[in-house]
């Protein structure tokens, strides 16, 4: 008893030295963040929210057929993007292996980088030229490359053909070409409002209100990373917006908008124009009966201040978990999502807008896609949204001072001097 | 009954009480790990912050946990974000005492209604308990159609269309019309319970009298079903005042007309991920929802866990 006790003590005894000096390790290489050779080869798992494409399982046994012992298996997320972001956090502030290749969106990039929750990918093995610049910008936080980006978004103005053709207009390339276009149609269409995009206060009325801001010449944040709210720009831009609800060029009922609202409304006739990702294209022509507006409806750059807009960048991009054990294969496996094999398939399939610069210019892909052209001046043209940690804290404070203004509660330049100071707080 | 009264038997009782320590010692290391443990690591959490420093060179943040003594609580009421909370804590007391007010009112109808003897009765109880039974966070989807811009709600209703989504008074009105519509039964089921044990003699002594209805209500039914109801509105307090889900899928987070200190509470942690201000936020409502429900018994004398059962027979 008492020498089983006793090798029971020096046990312990050791467990604890062992542990000691585990800790004493782990916090000695902390501070350093070299980049940290990706290996590991064998089974992996893509985390990625849920897909609606219904052709990344395609992808993925093409990749398990030609990699037998590197198998990829699928984790799918929730649809709705916070709830995708916050399993990745937790799986990542777990420190859990079970996420291997993470599909982020592109505002994501630079909180996953910073908490080192994604480890930093070599540049020089992917064919980062080949592939839109706007969208590789997304990937990369303090110049160093997180995340490839695989697919890409652009917002674009869709309009009513038919009733612009009637009127003898063409697709409007300013604000004021825009309000002059629905003077002139809407009183021969009642029922029928002028504009609307994502202004629910959520995600979308970011994306909604940078692109205003973008589109007359402003940004949120600028090339420093500071808050620009100060200016005229940005004043105009969300005047844009502000007058719009006033005026009833927005329906007020837009301001219930997300995707999906702002979608069933266009596709029920009840919007000339309406500012919307590219997924809404084929739903709207489906000449099914779903669509009251198939083959009536065409696409355009977004309209802006004194010439053409600027778009805010959307997409996603793939990026490696910073605790996965087998960080080769996934490396190897972005690179093949990422192809212009794969890229032009999953065009092909689902229609998701490729960041393979080449797939925009196809004679046979725009064929088929009629808009590729003006998503990829879209894309060009589009502007990150801010590459903050805090990006989270910095879209609620955008959202919380947009959706009162557009609510009519305060001014437009009380709401910017509060959104200015809010932001610099965050951004510091 | 007293222990020096009857020795022999107190020593028994000295040796039942042990194996009684002992049997119910596993559900005390599990009350233990699932309620003691959270609410002190949480009261812990509040007083604690992240860093949130970046490296200037490489962009990366700083790891780890400070200790911020009452900052965030302070915070709470002087940071940027006070009004926010004040706020917030004005919804989540409104929703309160407006909700559960309007909730014992039709609870105590239905239950009437549920408790007369007619035709179909059984059809009309269980349809009375379908709302209750729906899980809230499907109620709050459900309740969001029906409030759309071009919903049910405005087809029904005459006027122009009201963005009952948006933020605003008809967002609240929104919040207490869905949270009224699904805990009304849960009210109106514990009364019927307490309705079912009022002797019908006690009625018909109350004809004799020549009591009228409403009198027969006042006088006879509402004292003999103020317990059960008071513990039914005890619940419902305790419930409203930790509300979450109804204005987050109805009406959506951030919007100052719906916004409760667990919507707050819930941003701040799984968004910005600052389990600091988020425990504050935690902690704060626990106190609150403590001393409310300390209050209402200590005022109304609720009888929550049955101690005046054998005092009142």
């Amino acid at each position: 008893m008492a020498r089983q006790g006793l090798i029971g003590r020096i046990g312990i005894a050791a467990v604890l030295v062992l542990t000691a000096s585990a800790c004493g390790t782990d916090s000695g290489s902390r501070p350093t963040p070299p980049q940290a050779a990706l290996d590991g080869v064998g089974p992996i798992t893509l985390a990625t929210g849920k897909d609606t494409s219904g052709n990344l399982q395609n992808q993925i046994d093409g990749w398990n057929s030609a990699h037998p012992d590197q198998r990829v298996s699928l984790i799918e997320l929730p649809e709705n993007a916070d709830a995708q972001r916050q399993q990745m956090v937790q799986n990542a502030q777990t420190r859990s292996d079970t996420y291997a290749v993470l599909n982020l969106d592109v505002i994501w990039t630079a909180e996953f980088a910073a908490n080192q929750w994604v480890v930093q990918l070599p540049e020089a093995e992917f064919p980062l030229d080949k592939l839109l610049p706007a969208t590789v910008e997304t990937g990369t936080y303090f110049n160093r490359l997180y995340a490839v980006p695989t697919n890409s978004d652009g917002g674009l103005l869709y309009y009513r053909k038919d009733l612009l053709d009637a009127a003898g207009l063409t697709p409007p390339k300013t604000w004021a070409e825009l309000s002059a276009a629905c003077a002139k149609v809407l009183p021969a269409n009642p029922g029928t409002s002028c504009y609307a995009g994502q202004f629910e206060k959520y995600e979308g009325l970011t994306v909604n209100f940078s692109e205003a801001v973008n589109s007359a010449g402003g940004a949120v944040v600028g090339p420093d990373g500071k808050p620009t709210l100060d200016t005229e720009a940005a004043r105009k831009g969300l005047e844009f917006l502000v007058n719009g609800v006033k005026s009833g060029e927005i329906p007020g009922k837009a301001r219930t908008f997300k995707e999906e609202e702002g979608r069933r409304a266009f596709q029920a006739g009840e919007l000339v124009f309406h500012r919307q990702w590219p997924y809404q294209y084929l739903k709207a022509a489906a000449t099914d009966g779903s669509s009251a507006v198939a083959g009536k409806f065409a696409v355009a750059p977004l309209p802006g201040l004194t010439g053409p807009g600027s778009s805010t960048l959307g997409g996603h991009n793939l990026a490696v978990s910073a605790f996965a054990k087998n960080k080769k294969t996934a490396l190897e496996f972005i690179k093949y999502l990422s192809s212009e094999e794969q890229q032009r398939a999953n065009l092909e399939k689902s229609s998701q807008a490729p960041t393979w610069a080449a797939l925009y210019d196809d004679p046979a892909l725009t064929a088929r896609f009629p808009y590729l052209p003006t998503l990829k001046q879209s894309i060009l043209g589009a502007k990150r949204r801010p590459a903050v940690v805090k990006y989270q804290e910095v879209s609620t404070a955008i959202q919380n001072a947009v959706y009162d203004a557009m609510g009519g509660k305060g001014d437009v330049g009380g709401a910017l001097t509060g959104l200015q100071a809010r932001l610099s707080e965050l951004t510091k | 009954m007293t222990a020096v009264a009857d020795p022999p038997r107190s020593r028994r009782r000295a040796g039942t009480g042990r194996l009684a320590a002992a049997l119910v010692s596993p559900t005390l290391v599990v009350l233990g790990l699932v309620v003691a443990y959270p609410i002190v690591s949480a009261v812990r959490l509040a007083f604690y912050q992240r860093n949130d420093g970046v490296d200037p060179e490489t962009g990366l943040l700083e790891t780890g946990y400070r200790f911020v003594g009452i900052d965030n609580f302070a915070d709470m009421v002087t940071g940027a974000t006070a009004g926010r909370f004040l706020n917030a804590l004005w919804n989540t007391t409104t929703f309160t005492v407006v909700g559960v007010a309007v909730e014992v009112v039709l609870g105590v109808l239905m239950a009437l209604v549920m408790h007369h003897a007619f035709r179909g009765r059984a059809l009309v109880r269980a349809s009375i308990l379908v709302p209750w039974a729906v899980p809230t966070a499907i109620a709050g989807l459900l309740w969001n159609w029906v409030f759309q811009a071009d919903g049910v709600a405005n087809d029904l209703l005459p006027g122009p269309a009201i963005l009952w989504t948006t933020d605003g008074l008809q967002a609240w009105f929104a919040v207490i019309i869905a949270d009224t519509w699904k805990t009304a039964p849960f009210i109106g089921l514990l009364v019927l319970a307490g309705l079912q044990v009022i002797p019908q003699e006690v009625y018909e002594a109350a004809r004799l009298d020549g009591a009228s209805p409403w009198r027969q209500f006042s006088s006879v039914t509402l004292p003999l079903v103020r317990p059960t109801l008071l513990v039914a509105v005890l619940f419902r307090i305790l419930d409203t005042l930790r509300m979450f889900d109804l204005p987050y899928t109805l009406v959506g987070p951030g919007k100052d007309a719906t916004d409760t200190v667990t919507v707050l509470a819930f941003e701040e942690a799984v968004r910005f991920g600052r389990y600091g201000p988020a425990s504050a936020y935690a902690v704060f409502l626990f106190l609150y929802v403590a001393v409310v429900a300390f209050v209402f018994v200590r005022l109304l004398g609720a009888d929550v866990v049955g101690a005046r059962v054998g005092r009142n027979r």
